[in-house]
């Protein structure tokens, strides 16, 4: 991808057989590519536009998530465990298949080629994941913890928010990393409920885009799936520590 | 300062009864502990007086006021709990201060209070810990001192020294012994060990499935049991139990087996002369056993085989066997014998118990 990015179109473009061909390095590296992508498209603005789509639906996503898979995990009412299977049954429906009611529910809300018709999509997926996740999370959290705050002095509400959310961070933060990727990434919806270049997200206007009638634009396409992927790593190995913790680790009492 | 008063408290899960009709008055200042097996219902006894469980039907009286609707943040209680449940991410004087903070007590006198716990418990240096960077010992005491630092009415503990070692089981024993003393407040607390239950209660309370078998003072519990349940789980080693047939002959009762026949004593008789011809369980301690004197009645003592030898230093443990029965006594440490040899041993006649084969009730 970097290669691609950096490589110059004459040498991108020259036949495999021919002798100075060099697939693994380039001789005249070149940001002929970025000034490209950055100038005579909107990639910018995908950015800002996927960013924003994401951190609202993860935020979303979340709150909704934590107090679902908290009643989940620690309220007794009838139906809890059919409750929870039917959320993670929700998941598995497939995108492809979901895409045509919503499309219609889009449309009812005049909500068609604006960010919100994302912001309020994504959730259909994310909320069933992040509600899985936290409820796992939540089990391995001792309840005396939450019973001890409670006779200290706490409603159940509080010693949630005061006792359980802080020790639970390295799961809340795992849960928001995967569901920052899986919308940053996300590309069906995004294709289908936004048409104007300006409105797009990186997934979409990349393809659309720089691929214009059967023309590839490699050098373009190699940039700007670079350039749309160094948020994702950012992200990954700032919270590295915590999410690694949080897939596999509990809290020692 | 406040008595517990359980009235008629029943708790069901689904179909199962795990607690039936416990009636229990613990009293101002009273240390009460709940022993029995695990799931006699113990802990949920414990956790309804708390409010982490709803009630099924009864009353839950602290103090002057039924609490069955009140939240557990609103019974002025304090709980300790087998796996200490500090909370990992505050530091022992957070964990500490956390129930006055939620209490909006000013700023000072949460200072003080907490110092005050910590120097009661020797935990001054580590206030500003973590409780992962505490050993269990210490975290024992973080959490007994969350306890006291809120001068609750009543301390609720369930099973707090489960999770220490043998040896620091024992301090921690005596050091709650001594605390209670200090603090007198109200205690109820649960636990498995019958040791824990004898040496820390005012009064214990002997449960097995869902039902209070007895009530009462730790050496009352020990020398008269009320059932046979009693008097086997309560004394370590064990009660030695065997199946007698009661006769009578020139005028006395017997209590007879293969190789083993005892005169009931006389102030007995009257009580078990119903029983004549049936069979009924002598329970006899192994610490009642001893070797056989000269000068002993003849129909007290028995001819045993000498099994396994257990010496404990302070005293000698040894398993018989007698017909096809087993037993265990408890005999001085001068006592000279080995295995595969046979041994004279003796009845103390009135630690003698004999139990109702139907009703496992005790016959006295």
């Amino acid at each position: 991808m970097l290669i691609t990015a950096i490589r110059p179109d004459a040498e991108l473009y020259r036949s495999w057989r021919a002798a100075t061909n060099t697939p693994f390095w380039t001789l005249h590296p070149t940001l002929a590519h970025f000034q490209d992508l950055l100038a005579r498209t909107t990639f910018p603005r995908w950015l800002w536009n996927t960013f924003f789509i994401a951190i609202v639906s993860t935020g979303i996503s979340l709150v909704c998530g934590l107090l679902a898979g908290y009643a989940l995990a620690r309220l007794r009412f009838p139906m809890a465990g059919a409750l929870g299977t039917s959320i993670f049954v929700t998941y598995l429906v497939p995108p492809t298949l979901l895409f045509i009611p919503l499309a219609d529910i889009i449309r009812d809300f005049h909500l068609g080629n604006t960010p919100w018709a994302l912001i309020l999509t994504y959730p259909t997926f994310l909320i069933p994941f992040c509600t899985w996740l936290m409820m796992g999370y939540f089990k391995t959290i001792p309840k005396e913890l939450e019973e001890c705050a409670r006779i200290d002095g706490a409603t159940r509400f509080g010693a949630m928010v005061r006792i359980i959310f802080p020790i639970a961070i390295p799961g809340i933060l795992s849960a928001g990393i995967f569901a920052f990727t899986l919308s940053w990434n996300e590309f069906i919806y995004a294709l289908i409920f936004l048409s104007s270049p300006e409105r797009k997200t990186v997934p979409v206007g990349v393809v659309s885009e720089l691929i214009r009638g059967d023309i590839y634009f490699w050098g373009q396409l190699m940039a700007g799936a670079l350039l749309g992927s160094v948020p994702v790593a950012l992200v990954y190995s700032f919270f590295v520590e915590y999410y690694v913790t949080g897939l596999t680790g509990s809290v020692k009492g | 300062m406040a008595q517990v008063v359980l009235k008629d408290l029943n708790k069901k899960f689904d179909e199962v009864h795990v607690v039936k009709d416990v009636n229990l008055h613990v009293r101002d200042k009273e240390f009460v502990v709940l022993v029995g097996p695990s799931g006699c219902g113990k802990s949920t006894t414990l956790r309804m007086v708390a409010g982490l469980e709803e009630i099924t039907s009864g009353e839950v009286h602290i103090g002057e006021r039924l609490v069955n609707d009140l939240p557990p943040k609103d019974r002025d209680i304090a709980m300790v709990f087998q796996n200490y449940a500090l909370y990992p991410h505050m530091t022992v004087y957070d964990n500490m201060a956390f129930g006055l903070k939620m209490r909006k007590f000013p700023k000072p006198e949460i200072e003080q209070r907490v110092r005050e716990a910590a120097t009661l418990l020797g935990i001054q240096e580590l206030l500003k810990r973590k409780p992962r960077q505490l050993s269990g010992g210490q975290r024992q005491r973080v959490a007994v001192g969350r306890a006291i630092v809120r001068h609750p009415q009543v301390f609720l503990f369930d099973e707090p020294l489960s999770n220490l070692d043998a040896k620091l089981r024992v301090q921690m024993r005596v050091e709650l012994k001594r605390l209670h003393n200090r603090l007198e407040t109200t205690a109820i607390y649960v636990t498995h060990d019958q040791v824990e239950a004898m040496t820390l209660g005012d009064r214990v309370v002997v449960m097995k499935d869902g039902l209070v078998q007895q009530v009462g003072e730790p050496m009352e519990v020990y020398s008269k049991p009320r059932n046979k349940f009693v008097a086997g789980f309560i004394g370590s080693p064990a009660m030695n139990f065997i199946e007698t047939t009661i006769s009578d002959a020139s005028g006395a009762l017997y209590a007879e087996t293969a190789g083993l026949r005892v005169r009931v004593p006389a102030g007995r008789a009257s009580r078990l002369a119903p029983y004549k011809g049936q069979a009924v369980t002598l329970g006899i301690r192994p610490e009642d056993l001893r070797e056989a004197a000269g000068g002993d009645p003849q129909d007290l003592v028995f001819e045993a085989l000498v099994e396994v030898v257990e010496p404990l230093g302070s005293e000698i443990l040894l398993d018989t066997r007698v017909g096809n029965q087993t037993l265990v006594a408890r005999v001085d440490p001068t006592v000279r014998t080995k295995h595969h040899q046979k041994i004279r041993l003796a009845f103390i006649p009135d630690r003698i118990h004999f139990f109702d084969n139907n009703t496992d009730e005790a016959v006295a």
